[in-house]
């Protein structure tokens, strides 16, 4: 009897055990309750927005639109676009299917031209090395339109059905950086540091020239306001690898940087900071949250503007650009809400700084602002063209600057030369 | 006081073997059974009709020609993995190096395929790439498996690392060979020139794989049932002392068996790259080297059986993606579903194996304690 008594006080333990889970899990989905409500609450926003712009675009917007993600949601950089995927959508009154964790190998091709067969008639990857394999099935599939973001074969492949995209989003790192600056000036000014002090750490991906435009941006932006300041780069080999980037930071962190930014997708650096209580700005998006003190600002692509372009234009069975560049005044380049931390009138140089970028009186890469090797830049044959030997073929600087990202170049930026004033800890990437 | 015979409530008992169908009805039974748990906790976690959620990855997998296609593909690869991993693991090496030995396989062709483009016939390469990634493979599985002959090094550690450095090799040569620079991707290699890319076979670019696997598959039974290598990698398998005892040189079988299953890895790799992708990677392999592990464990190291098990991994595969899609499910939760399925198989064999009795109560000492 005893063994049975036993066992049934066992089963009644875990029966109870079960039961306070349960009880947790209401309580969680209480939490998602109120979350969903706020989304329905924007979607009906959205719904209402997209019932208006429905009636003036016509019904023709029947159509099917894929896209295809390297990851899924949790990844800050596949979560840009599947928002603005989303937002597009719910504009134009369209149902988007998205394919998540696409590998970049044939498995791009396969989701590709499995979206083609499901009757989408606008399909877009969101990962550089999707590339090759959209333009493979491109040609498979002429009559569909193929978008990608980050590439630099569009201009070159003459296929009428591929696109390139990206963003100005080096304008939108300057203007990251110029809230860097400021925040500088005010730690030199309270007697933090000194002048010769001021070094920022970046933690980059690659050595590839998206990565090397961004930091040289996002440095000009604050020697615009901060001339004293420099600043140490490393790079981990990933787009997305949370250890090695949070290691990164807490190396510069160590180095003597006394504040951090990135170009990489994780929460490494923004975190690291946030242990370190060092000053960080993030990619992407808002780290407010997760990192409430130490959060400055983040500059994003918006690529809801592109996805609504290009789709009516599909739709509408209108040509569209080869090489689509947004800006800030398409509402491409976006940054998010200041941090609680950051300098006072950090808000006022921002927007005179936009402005000035805006009217064209201000460029990111004017050629009187930094020098290479000593040197002040006045030409420079640029790698526009992808080819295996990396060889230079257009000459960008313009008007005394380097036109990056410019009309009858290509989007993805091209701008790869090392300033002074930046000095990279590591290039085995 | 009297002195208890402490008996356990329930004790197991190992059975006889039972006849075929009752086993493979057993199974089944189990299959069934983990599609139930499955649909239950599908409902009772995400609240979708998991009628939905199975008819959605059936549709995944072989929703359409092509998904019926890159299915077979995939279900070919995952095989031929783990049939090249099959002698090694029958010989009770633990290779758990295939992920390596097929990426560095992937390497020797990608390798001919860069360095030769424009240079020699497109018929070369592919020779020569076969060639090259098979003796590659062969390599990488000799070195673990001439350690382990001559000074009884680990053979599970020495594998394991042997992915690595195989990883770290694949990666600096990526960095040699990327376009454009700085980016970390090589792309699609000879995009345009279409130089040494695997030829289609019976007009459909996924045949060749399809057709290797099945040749490697009905060449590795008979080769394991029917030759005396095969004998020899069993008894070397159940005892290497009998091995030892009755005459077989135990080292020259490692050896040997090492060179075949990584040689096979490396012709894995060879198609990934060659046929495929068309591009290396440090993930080309994507974990199927230990997956395949599991494949050929499962299937008790029957080439036939394998296709089953291999099936039901890719299955789950093709069909995690769709759910992703179409439910907004995350992939990981279609991992979850293939780890219940997968616990209830290997499971169940404990069930063919022992029952379980009640036992007996033993009264005769008077000492009634219950």
């Amino acid at each position: 009897m005893k063994k049975l008594t036993a066992l049934l006080l066992a089963g009644a333990m875990v029966l109870s055990l079960c039961a306070c889970g349960a009880a947790t899990q209401t309580a969680d989905s209480g939490n998602t309750d109120a979350s969903t409500t706020t989304e329905t609450a924007a979607d009906t926003a959205a719904d209402t927005a997209a019932d208006a712009t429905t009636e003036e675009a016509s019904d023709s917007l029947d159509i099917k639109v894929g896209f295809i993600c390297l990851h899924d949601e949790n990844s800050t950089y596949d979560l840009n676009f599947i928002n603005g995927a989303k937002e597009a959508c719910a504009t134009l009154g369209i149902e988007p299917i998205i394919k998540t964790n696409i590998p970049e190998g044939q498995e791009c091709y396969d989701a590709a031209c499995e979206l083609a067969d499901a009757g989408c008639s606008f399909i877009f990857a969101d990962s550089f090395g999707h590339e090759d394999y959209m333009i493979e099935a491109a040609k498979e599939y002429p009559d569909i339109q193929f978008s990608h973001a980050t590439g630099t074969k569009a201009h070159t492949e003459n296929l009428a059905n591929y696109h390139n995209a990206f963003a100005s989003i080096y304008e939108g790192r300057y203007l990251a950086g110029i809230v860097a600056g400021m925040k500088l000036n005010e730690m030199i000014e309270a007697g933090t540091i000194t002048a010769d002090q001021a070094k920022m750490g970046y933690v980059g991906a690659f050595t590839y020239a998206e990565v090397i435009s961004g930091y040289t941006s996002f440095y000009l932006g604050a020697k615009s306001v901060c001339p004293t300041v420099t600043m140490e780069v490393t790079f981990t080999g990933s787009w997305y690898d949370e250890t090695a980037e949070k290691e990164g930071a807490t190396k510069l962190i160590q180095d003597g940087c006394v504040l951090i930014s990135q170009h990489a997708d994780s929460m490494g650096a923004p975190t690291a900071c946030e242990n370190a209580g060092v000053p960080d700005v993030s990619y992407n998006g808002s780290t407010k949250t997760a990192c409430p003190n130490t959060f400055l600002v983040s500059s994003r692509i918006n690529w809801a503007p592109y996805f609504e372009y290009a789709i009516k234009a599909t739709a509408n069975k209108e040509a569209y650009d080869t090489d689509w560049t947004g800006t800030i005044a398409t509402g491409s380049v976006c940054l998010t809400e200041l941090g609680d931390s950051v300098a006072e009138g950090t808000q006022e140089a921002i927007d005179a700084a936009k402005a000035k970028l805006q009217d064209g009186s201000l460029h990111v890469f004017d050629t009187s602002t930094f020098t290479v090797e000593g040197k002040p830049l006045d030409s420079y044959m640029a790698d526009v063209d992808t080819d295996a030997n990396y060889e230079g073929d257009h000459e960008v600087v313009v008007d005394g600057y380097f036109n990056e990202s410019g009309a009858g170049f290509r989007s993805a930026p091209y701008f790869d030369l090392q300033i002074d004033g930046i000095s990279l800890l590591d290039t085995a990437f | 006081m009297i002195k208890k015979n402490k008996e356990p409530l329930f004790h197991l008992v190992k059975r006889d073997t039972l006849p075929r169908h009752i086993r493979i009805l057993i199974r089944l039974g189990a299959i069934v059974l983990a599609l139930i748990l499955c649909a239950a906790l599908t409902a009772f976690f995400t609240g979708i009709n998991p009628i939905q959620v199975y008819g959605s990855i059936i549709s995944g997998a072989f929703g359409s020609a092509r998904k019926t296609w890159i299915t077979l593909q995939d279900l070919s690869v995952l095989l031929l993995i783990s049939l090249a991993l099959t002698p090694a693991f029958m010989m009770r090496f633990w290779n758990i190096g295939g992920e390596g030995q097929v990426l560095i396989g992937g390497l020797a062709t990608a390798a001919c395929m860069i360095c030769l483009e424009g240079k020699v016939p497109s018929a070369v390469i592919m020779i020569l790439s076969f060639i090259t990634a098979v003796l590659a493979g062969a390599f990488w599985g000799f070195i673990p498996a001439f350690c382990k002959s001559k000074w009884n090094t680990n053979e599970t550690l020495m594998t394991l690392m042997m992915n690595y450095i195989a990883t770290q090799i694949v990666s600096f040569f990526i960095i040699v060979w990327e376009v454009p620079k700085g980016s970390g991707k090589i792309g699609i290699i000879n995009q345009n020139s279409h130089d040494g890319w695997m030829p289609a076979l019976f007009g459909s670019k996924y045949m060749l794989c399809i057709t290797v696997s099945i040749i490697v598959m009905v060449f590795l039974y008979i080769y394991l049932k029917y030759s005396k290598h095969g004998y020899e990698i069993q008894v070397v398998g159940e005892s290497e002392n009998t091995a030892r005892y009755v005459g077989i040189k135990v080292g020259k079988v490692i050896i040997r068996t090492m060179l075949l299953s990584g040689a096979l890895c490396g012709l894995a790799g060879m198609l990934l790259v060659g046929s495929i992708n068309h591009t290396i990677t440090t993930t080309i392999a994507g974990g199927q080297g230990f997956t395949a592990v599991l494949v050929s464990w499962m299937a008790k190291f029957n080439p036939f059986t394998m296709v089953l098990s291999a099936f039901l991994i890719i299955f789950m595969k093709r069909g995690a993606g769709e759910i992703a899609t179409n439910f907004g499910l995350n992939q990981s939760f279609a991992d979850i579903l293939t780890g219940i399925i997968l616990f209830f198989i290997i499971g169940c064999e404990f069930f063919i194996n022992y029952k379980i009795k009640r036992s007996e109560r033993h009264d005769e000492k008077g000492g009634s304690e219950c």
